[in-house]
C-alpha cells in the first residue's frame, strides 16, 4: 500500500529524520495561509498522488510569492496530472503540500528496499538525485551502489562506503550515519517494502534533508501497522480494484478488451499471456483465490459485464480447492441484475466440473465451451472481435 | 527414485486440526502419505483423523519420527513455526500459508541459514512425489508418476503443466512449488541440483513468472551444469510494470524481472522456452523423443 509524500515525511519525522517544515491544503486558500503560516519568501507547491515523475508533469512548482502560491494552488487543485507513471489517464489532484523553500547545494538518490537477492534489507543510494534511477542504472551502474545491511543495525563501515560515493565528508559523513540508522530503524519499525528519498539533499548550510518522500508499506503487514493503515487515500485506486478486494477477489484493471477470470495468480498471468499470443489483450488481470464462494464470483462476473471495455469474458478455471460449481451458480446470479451482453467462454476442468457445466447448460445460458486453455483463448480472441465488428 | 519425499517419509502437519489442517491433511492420507500426526498448541494429548495431537513439533519428532511438515498456521504465526519445525530437527519443511510479512522471513532465514533443514514456500502448493506421497494443497489425482521433474514459483499453473505431462503419458518423478513470495526457501538451482542427480528424472518443466531474479540465477547454473533438457515458460508478459500480479513475488519493480528479461536468459543457456503456456507437455515429449 502508498501513501502520500506528506504522509511519509510525517513518518520520517517521528523518526528523527530532517524534513522540509510543510503543510496540507485542501483548498486554494488552505494554501495561501499555509505559505503565510510557513513564513519566508519561498515556497513549493507539491501536487499530492500516488504516483512519480510529478516534477516533470509540473506537479511541483516553486513559487516567490504569496499570489504565485495562489495561482499554482488554483491550477493544480482539481487538475488531472499526468506523469510517467499515472498511465494516460492521470491522476486528479485533490490534496497539495505546501513546503518552505529551501537551498539546495546537492540532491542524491536514496532508497531503502527488501533486497531478494542478498535476502536482507538494503540501501540503494547514488550521488545523482532527483534523475529516474532505472536510467542511472542503466547508463552509469558505476554511480549506484547496493548496500544490504547484514545485522539488526546499520554499522559504520556500511554507512561510510555510501557516504563516500555521495562524496559526503567531515561531520557530514557521521550525520549520514545517524540517518541511516533513523530510516533503517523506521523502516522495521513500519514494515516498509520500499523507502525512497529522490531527492535527498544537501543544504547550502551542510544539512541532510529528505526532499522528497515515497514510502510503500508491506501489504501482508498491515494487519499490524495499523497507524500506516489508516493513511490509506481511496482516491488513489481504481474503483473496481477496491469493490473487488471487498469480496476477496485480487483484480488489476488493464486497457485491453478480454475480460478474465481465472484461479491461482500464475495461471490468472498465463492466460493474460495466452491471449496476447494469440493477438488480443487482457482488460485485467482477475484471480478469484482458493477460498472463493458464489457472492465473489457473482461479484467478479458483475465486474466483467459492468465494464464497457470488455468485448468478450474467458473464464479459465483448474478447479483443486476452488470448485467449478461455484463458478458456474455465481455465473447464475451475477446475470441476474448484470445481463450477458457479451459472449462468455468456458474453460472448467477439476473439481466438480460435471456439476459446473450441468448448471450453466441447465440455466440455457448460451457460452462457449472450451476443452483446453489454448482453445478457450482462441474462442475468446475470435469473438471479441466479433462484438467489435 | 524420486527426490526429497517418498512413501516412507514421515510427516506431520503444523496447524492440524484447524480447518484447512483437516481437509488437507485427510486428502495426504488418502493419497498414501505416511502422515504421522499433528501440531496444535494446546491439544497435544488428543486424537485428531486417528493420528496424535502434540503441543510441539519437537514432541511430534520425539515421539514419532517426524522428518517433514506442512505448515497451515495463519500468516501471523507462521514464521515461528517456520523456525520451531527448523529447530526441533524436521528436514522438510513445507509452508502453504499465504501472506506472511516479508520482513518475518527475512528473520526465518536467517535463523535457519544454519540449521540443516529445506524450507519449500511459503506461498507455494507444496510438493508431490506421483503414486508415492504429497506434502501439500495439489490435487492428486491429476499426477502420474514418470520422468519429469517440475518445480514452479505457481500453484494452479503448474497443475496446468501437470495435466500436460499426464496426458502426454509422460508423468512426473516429482514436483516443487517454491511459492510466490520474494524471500522463500527452495529456488529453481535447488530443486535443479536434485533432479540433475536424480535417474528417474529425464527432464525439467520449470515454470518462473516475474519478479526477481530467480530465473536468471537458475539459467546460469544451467548453462554450467545441467545435462537434462529443460523446458521453461514464464507468466507476466502481459503484466504493467509496478503492479503486484497476486503474487507478493510477481511484481516488475525497477524495469527488473520482466518476462522478456527471464525468457532471453534462459533460451541463452539453452533451454528450450515456451511462450504458449499449453504446449509445455509437448515440447517435453519432443525433447525426450
Amino acid at each position: 500500500m502508498n501513501i502520500h509524500e506528506y504522509q511519509a515525511k510525517a513518518l520520517l519525522a517521528e523518526f528523527g529524520v530532517p524534513v522540509p517544515r510543510g503543510q496540507l491544503a485542501l483548498s486554494v486558500s488552505d494554501a495561501v495561509a499555509a505559505a503565510k503560516a510557513l513564513g519566508g519568501d519561498v515556497w513549493v507547491v507539491k501536487a499530492q498522488i500516488h504516483a512519480g515523475g510529478r516534477g516533470k508533469a509540473g506537479g511541483v512548482r516553486l513559487c516567490q510569492s504569496l499570489d504565485e502560491v495562489e495561482i499554482a494552488a488554483t491550477a493544480l487543485l482539481g487538475s488531472t496530472l499526468v506523469t510517467a507513471q499515472t498511465g494516460e489517464a492521470g491522476k486528479q489532484v485533490n490534496r497539495l503540500y505546501i513546503e518552505e523553500g529551501l537551498d539546495i547545494a546537492s540532491e542524491f538518490y536514496l532508497s531503502l528496499l527488501v533486497d531478494r537477492e542478498n535476502e536482507s534489507i538494503a540501501f540503494v543510494v547514488s550521488p545523482d538525485g532527483g534523475m529516474d534511477i532505472e536510467k542511472v542504472a542503466a547508463d552509469t551502474p558505476d554511480r549506484i551502489l547496493t548496500v544490504p545491511i547484514a545485522a539488526d543495525e546499520v554499522s559504520v563501515q556500511e554507512s561510510s562506503s555510501m557516504a563516500a560515493l555521495l562524496g559526503l565528508s567531515g561531520d557530514q559523513v557521521d550525520d549520514f550515519h545517524q540517518l541511516a540508522c533513523q530510516l533503517h530503524h523506521m523502516f522495521r519499525q513500519t514494515d516498509g517494502a520500499l523507502l525512497e528519498l529522490n531527492p535527498l539533499m544537501l543544504t547550502s548550510a551542510g544539512k541532510l534533508v529528505a526532499l522528497d518522500a515515497k514510502f510503500v508499506v508491506d501489504d501482508n503487514a498491515i494487519y499490524r501497522q495499523k497507524a500506516v493503515a489508516d493513511l490509506r487515500d481511496l482516491d488513489e485506486e481504481d474503483p473496481r480494484e477496491i469493490e473487488a478486494s471487498q469480496f476477496g477477489l485480487n483484480y488489476i484493471a488493464l486497457d485491453g478488451h478480454i475480460g478474465c477470470m481465472v484461479n491461482g495468480a500464475g495461471l490468472a498471468m498465463a492466460t493474460m499471456d495466452i491471449i496476447q499470443l494469440k493477438g488480443d489483450r487482457p482488460a485485467n488481470f482477475l484471480d478469484v483465490g482458493g477460498g472463493v464462494t458464489v457472492d465473489a464470483v457473482c461479484e467478479a462476473f458483475k465486474l466483467l459485464f459492468s465494464d464497457d471495455h470488455v468485448k468478450a469474458v474467458l473464464v479459465n478455471i483448474f478447479g483443486g480447492i476452488v470448485r467449478c460449481d461455484i463458478i458456474a451458480n455465481g455465473l447464475i446470479e451475477a446475470i441476474k441484475t448484470h445481463p450477458m451482453r457479451v459472449p462468455v467462454v468456458m474453460r472448467l476442468v477439476g473439481t466438480n466440473e460435471e456439476e459446473g457445466r450441468a448448471i450453466v447448460k441447465d440455466a440455457g445460458l448460451d457460452v462457449r465451451w472450451a476443452d483446453d486453455l489454448d482453445q478457450a483463448a482462441e474462442f475468446a480472441v475470435t469473438a471479441s472481435r466479433g462484438v467489435g465488428q | 527414485m524420486s527426490v526429497l519425499l517418498d512413501r516412507h517419509t514421515r510427516v506431520i502437519c503444523q496447524g492440524f486440526t484447524g480447518k484447512q489442517g483437516t481437509f488437507h491433511s485427510e486428502q495426504m492420507i488418502a493419497y498414501g502419505t505416511s502422515f504421522v500426526g499433528g501440531v496444535t498448541p494446546g491439544k497435544g494429548g488428543q486424537t485428531h483423523l486417528n493420528r496424535p495431537v502434540f503441543n510441539a513439533v519437537a514432541d511430534a519428532v520425539e515421539q514419532e519420527g517426524a522428518e517433514a511438515t506442512v505448515i497451515f498456521v495463519p500468516p501471523r504465526f507462521a514464521a515461528d513455526a517456520i523456525i520451531e519445525a527448523a529447530v526441533a530437527g524436521i528436514q522438510l519443511i513445507c509452508c502453504i500459508t499465504e501472506g506472511i510479512p516479508v520482513q518475518d522471513m527475512l528473520r526465518v532465514k536467517q535463523q535457519i541459514a544454519d540449521i540443516d533443514c529445506r524450507l519449500i514456500g511459503p506461498n507455494c502448493p507444496g510438493i508431490i512425489t506421483p503414486g508415492e506421497a504429497k506434502i501439500g494443497i495439489m490435487p492428486g489425482h491429476i499426477h502420474l508418476p514418470g520422468r519429469v521433474g517440475v518445480i514452479s514459483r505457481s500453484g494452479t499453473l503448474t497443475y496446468e503443466a501437470v495435466a500436460q505431462l499426464t496426458s502426454t503419458g509422460l508423468g512426473q518423478s516429482t514436483c516443487i512449488g517454491m511459492g510466490g513470495d520474494p524471500i522463500h526457501g527452495m529456488d529453481f538451482i535447488d530443486a535443479l541440483k536434485l533432479f540433475e542427480a536424480d535417474d528417474q528424472t529425464e527432464g525439467v518443466v520449470m515454470i518462473g513468472e516475474i519478479g526477481g531474479a530467480d530465473e536468471e540465477n537458475a539459467a546460469e547454473y544451467i548453462r554450467d551444469h545441467a545435462c537434462k533438457p529443460v523446458v521453461a515458460f514464464i507468466a507476466g508478459a502481459t503484466a504493467p510494470k509496478g503492479k503486484r500480479m497476486g503474487h507478493a513475488g510477481a511484481i516488475i519493480s525497477g524495469g527488473k524481472g520482466t518476462a522478456e528479461a527471464k525468457f532471453m536468459a534462459l533460451e541463452s543457456a539453452g533451454v528450450a522456452i515456451e511462450h504458449n503456456p499449453t504446449l509445455l507437455g509437448q515440447r517435453m515429449l519432443e525433447l525426450l523423443k
